[in-house]
């Protein structure tokens, strides 16, 4: 377990540094997702394995493709066919893949390894964080829900010609 | 087998807010410095995590199921905002947003 949490470190690290500092939107958008990704292999590392699922389902998946419509619906105009031709070099999706590609390579030795799963998993798995969830914690799920509804009619609305 | 220390996870957690909060503080491209709030976001979700490990209960995770909730909420707003923003100025520089003033 030590060892997927070092290696994963570095790599959201290394990955979020270059995020901030790009040029391109679209290429820290990448770094980002592999940063994401990383800290969905750090969660699993530390147990969360109920956390790192949605890590990787909603913020590394949903939230990423949300931005991505984003920067792809503002980033028109001419000399768009040139940065398309750009952006399908190798030299500028290498990075993100070999970090990815470390990423994946942790993921295959978990699932070969059966024993690199922590042993007190049963303690906070999935079913100890839905009970605690559900039962002390309900006000904020019910608030949650407001949040999301406020947030979908507040974005329909911006957006709304 | 040995566990890996709670403090080294509040350590990665700090240093990856911190790298958010430059993003924010250095640029002044919009969506960067929205990427950077969300990197500050899933740094605080990660300390919430290292606590809930350091003691074993399930409390750090529901913290971040919450933070997840406030994240999607506030990017779909905050990418609309930025939408508008962009078609009627044209630009994403954050130092524009001054001139809107009502």
């Amino acid at each position: 377990m030590n060892g997927l949490f070092y290696i994963a470190s570095m790599i959201a690290v290394i990955a979020t540094f270059r995020a901030v500092t790009g040029a391109n939107a679209v290429h820290s958008l990448l770094y980002l997702t592999v940063s994401l990704l990383a800290s969905a292999a750090i969660f699993y590392s530390l147990g969360a394995h109920y956390i790192a699922a949605l890590e990787a389902i909603i913020y590394a998946g949903a939230v990423m493709v949300l931005f991505l419509f984003v920067v792809m619906m503002l980033s028109y105009g001419p000399g768009q066919e040139a940065e398309e031709k750009r952006i399908t070099r190798p030299g500028t999706w290498a990075g993100p893949a070999v970090l990815a590609g470390i990423l994946l390579f942790e993921l295959v030795y978990v699932l070969i390894d059966r024993e690199l799963v922590p042993e007190n998993a049963a303690a906070h798995g999935p079913k100890a964080v839905g009970i605690a969830l559900f039962g002390p914690y309900l006000i904020g799920v019910e608030l949650a829900s407001v949040l999301l509804l406020v947030g979908l009619l507040g974005a329909y609305h911006i957006g709304r010609k | 087998m040995a566990t890996v220390p709670a403090e080294y996870a509040l350590a990665l957690a700090a240093v990856l807010f911190a790298l958010g909060l430059t993003g924010v503080l250095v640029r002044r491209n919009m969506i960067y410095v929205l990427m950077s709030i969300e990197v500050m976001l899933n740094a605080a979700g990660l300390a919430f995590i290292a606590a809930g490990y350091r003691w074993a209960e399930p409390d750090g995770q529901v913290m971040f199921v919450f933070i997840l909730t406030l994240a999607a909420a506030e990017v779909s707003v905050a990418l609309a905002v930025i939408f508008r923003f962009f078609h009627r100025t044209g630009t994403l520089d954050l130092d524009k947003v001054g001139s809107l003033k009502g």
